[in-house]
């Protein structure tokens, strides 16, 4: 900012400088500006239409949501919207027996993806950068379940989790009456089924960060550690892992984001039914049908916003902060 | 704007003037309304042509409709334009659709969900049809047609009962007799279960199967008029009639197949096809499954027993779907032509030629090529005294999508938490009732 304040205010360097001599020692420069009008057209509209967009389809229709948030509206015509304060929000938090599940779900989706998927990304990565035989192979069968649709590895999953003729309960012989596995349907296993094909995708993701993390580690590095006499471990825990920093904070954002947006798995799986409630189905389900409940969805997604800023303001702080002192 | 002076101090402009202008265009830019783009897609209205928007996007009913449309332009000269969209997009999209530059007639549910529209005025009144076709529907049909201000707005075709079905061969193997009361149907789910069979057929995956068996059992247990007042959020769920529709359906749930939360009710199906179950409470379209002749010969149902004596079995649920016409048609006079014609039995018949696990919403269309099944149903409906739809037509969809759905399946998992769920319905019930 201070280093700005010197610069003219686009008010200032508005008014046109007085006296005609001035002007004309002006005209030759004005030669050497950088931008022409064409330049500026171009710019304008390389530019301009973007940010007509992105203000028009981000910004104005986040703030559409938030101000519906606080109404009631069908959907039908913009006159039934009505105005009801924080009715939705106190009908959401001790109304809506959904909510609260929702929210925990979430979590446990980010805490589960943070402990299992990631730490196995990281494992592969490090094997594979070693430069094994067939390394290229393996990246590929491991990478492939991220380059999938999510929508499609919930249909592949359906097949292996499908009660009466999936894969598992076929092996093992619970889809009989009496001793019967419910993958999908059952409270308290169909949130696991469906982290383990979630996590089956994360680690592939995973791992191809912290490949690209690892190619960029000095080799001199490990040469010098290797003089050191350090073991493989010790090399990895004292000298690998803290040169990948920036590559955890990448892993650490894109996978709060993936737990935040968990959504197309889940819905082909159950649609969100018990056991499973997710934020971003919560708010489908109000919002998209025919006599939708706009306001009441609108609050949803308004929390699922706060949450979201809540974890992406203190990153963002902390990375300009560090370009700023770079 | 400034910047077009010329000879300005500043040789170049500073970065902030810039972003300045540029955010002024945007500002500009957005200042235009986007929805302007949906407007009239030019075409002024072909006196020739009616636009009829279809959910019909399967195969069988999307052919058996075309043939409707084919014999309709034979007749009258008039075409009808069809614009199909899939099945569940359609209904997603309704709302925005019917707002928007919708076609001149478009296909939708009876009940509560078509009076919806029509008390929107996102409908037109279409009493000048049922002058003429007033005739051809039995007064059950007659009542589902209407809105709430008491005009008519739908036009049905084909309907569709709900029952227990059940194989006739597993019936006389086992000497099952059909239950006529409540207490005879828990025994002869005792007599499967003892006979190694699944007694009742079940799955809840979609959500909505569960609504057909609450339906059931309140109206049998409390009449057709409760079940109307609580669909229509007037009766509490927290009335005691209720709670004795869900202790019911408790004691019947042990008989209920396993593992329902996560299976379809294509699979459920499967089950009674290869005839490991004893019954299935479903709508008539469960025959789809049973692509082997010999197995859909074998197929029947019965009605839901008898709860309550006041009652009997004097409801059935036969969801019926039809036409209705959007708020400003612009070939009025093709549109009253076209739903003339559809309500015919003439044109029932031919969808029912395509389409066999439906019967016609006509009383006069011709029954004699029925199979044994759809006979059976066709008498089923028209000796109903009452006719209900289905919860989720009988009720505002989004209680029913949002409350109801989740609600039931709770119910499914935890039969004893009755009373708090409820009370979490009834609450939950009343913000959304108010809402509108």
């Amino acid at each position: 900012m201070t280093a700005e304040t010197d610069t003219k205010t686009p008010e200032a360097a508005a008014v046109p400088p007085p006296g005609p001599a001035h002007e004309q020692k002006a005209a030759p420069r004005g030669r050497r500006r950088l931008l022409t009008r064409r330049d500026r057209i171009t710019l304008a509209l390389m530019a301009g239409v973007p940010t007509v967009l992105h203000v028009a389809l981000v910004w104005v229709t986040a703030f559409a949501s938030i101000a519906l948030a606080f109404t009631t509206w069908d959907g039908i015509g913009f006159d039934s919207i009505k105005w009801v304060g924080l009715d939705n929000f106190r009908e959401l938090f001790t109304n809506n027996p959904q909510f609260w599940p929702a929210v925990q779900h979430n979590i446990i989706w980010f805490v589960v993806l943070i402990l299992v998927p990631t730490p196995m990304g990281l494992f592969l990565a490090v094997q594979l950068d070693k430069r094994i035989r067939f390394s290229r192979v393996y990246q590929t069968a491991f990478f492939l379940p991220v380059v999938v649709s999510l929508a499609v590895t919930g249909f592949v999953w359906q097949l292996v989790y499908n009660p009466d003729t999936g894969l598992i309960n076929s092996l093992v012989g619970a889809n009989k009456p009496g001793h019967y596995i419910d993958w999908i349907g059952d409270p308290h296993l169909n949130l696991w089924a469906v982290l383990i094909a979630a996590s089956w995708r994360h680690t592939g993701y995973m791992m191809i960060l912290y490949l690209a993390g690892l190619k960029g580690v000095d080799p001199s590095l490990r040469e010098a550690s290797a003089l050191d006499g350090a073991n493989e471990w010790q090399t990895f825990k004292s000298v690998i892992f803290p040169t990948l920093r920036p590559t955890n904070t990448v892993v650490l954002v894109v996978t709060i984001i993936e737990a935040l947006r968990a959504f197309d798995l889940v819905f082909v799986f159950n649609k969100g039914a018990q056991g499973t409630e997710l934020l971003s189905i919560l708010i489908t389900n109000n919002i998209i049908g025919e006599s939708s409940r706009i306001g009441y969805g609108s609050a949803i997604a308004v929390v699922l916003l706060v949450i979201s800023l809540a974890v992406i303001i203190p990153y963002l702080i902390a990375t300009f902060r560090k370009e700023r002192r770079a | 704007m400034h910047l077009h002076l010329p000879g300005s101090s500043a040789p170049t402009p500073s970065r902030r003037t810039l972003l300045r202008g540029i955010g002024g265009a945007a500002a500009l830019g957005a200042g235009i309304p986007l929805l302007s783009a949906c407007g009239d897609s030019g075409s002024s209205a072909d006196p020739k042509t009616v636009t009829l928007g279809s959910n019909a996007s399967d195969a069988v009913p999307k052919k058996a409709f075309a043939e409707i449309y084919a014999a309709f332009k034979k007749q009258s000269g008039l075409t009808v334009d069809v614009n199909t969209k899939d099945h569940n997009t359609f209904q997603e999209q309704i709302n925005s659709y019917l707002q928007g530059t919708p076609d001149d007639v478009f296909n939708w549910f009876a009940g509560y969900r078509m009076q919806f529209f029509a008390s929107k005025k996102l409908a037109s009144p279409i009493d000048d049809v049922w002058d003429k076709i007033g005739g051809n529907f039995p007064d059950a049909m007659k009542k589902l047609s209407k809105g709430q201000d008491g005009k008519y707005y739908f036009v049905p075709l084909y309907t569709y009962p709900w029952a227990i079905f059940y194989r006739k061969s597993v019936f006389q193997q086992h000497g099952y007799e059909v239950p006529t009361t409540w207490d005879q149907l828990v025994a002869l789910c005792k007599k499967m279960k003892k006979d190694g069979l699944v007694p009742i057929a079940f799955a809840d995956k979609d959500a909505w199967p569960a609504m057909g068996t609450f339906d059931q059992i309140n109206f049998r247990l409390n009449g057709y008029d409760f079940h109307v007042e609580l669909m229509g959020g007037k009766a509490s769920w927290t009335d005691p009639k209720v709670k004795a529709v869900f202790d019911h359906w408790a004691e019947l749930l042990p008989y209920h197949q396993d593992g329902f939360m996560g299976r379809t009710w294509q699979d459920a199906a499967q089950t009674m096809v290869a005839k490991k179950a004893g019954m299935y409470l479903l709508g008539s379209f469960v025959a789809q499954q049973f692509t082997n002749k010999a197995d859909l010969d074998d197929l029947d149902f019965f009605a839901f027993p008898e709860m309550n004596p006041a009652y009997g079995q004097d409801t059935v649920e036969a969801p019926t779907d039809g036409f209705m016409v959007s708020k400003a048609p612009k070939n009025h006079s093709g549109v009253v032509k076209l739903l003339e014609y559809l309500g015919t039995p003439a044109a029932e018949q031919i969808y029912l030629k395509a389409d066999s696990s439906v019967v016609a919403a006509s009383s006069k269309a011709d029954t004699s090529s029925y199979s044994a099944l759809q006979k059976k149903a066709y008498e089923m409906i028209s000796g109903a005294k009452s006719l209900t739809q289905f919860m989720d037509r009988d009720s505002r969809p989004d209680f029913t999508s949002t409350v109801m759905q989740p609600g039931l399946q709770k119910f499914l998992q935890n039969p004893k938490g009755v009373d708090g769920l409820l009370s979490s319905i009834e609450r939950q019930k009343k913000t959304i009732f108010a809402s509108a």
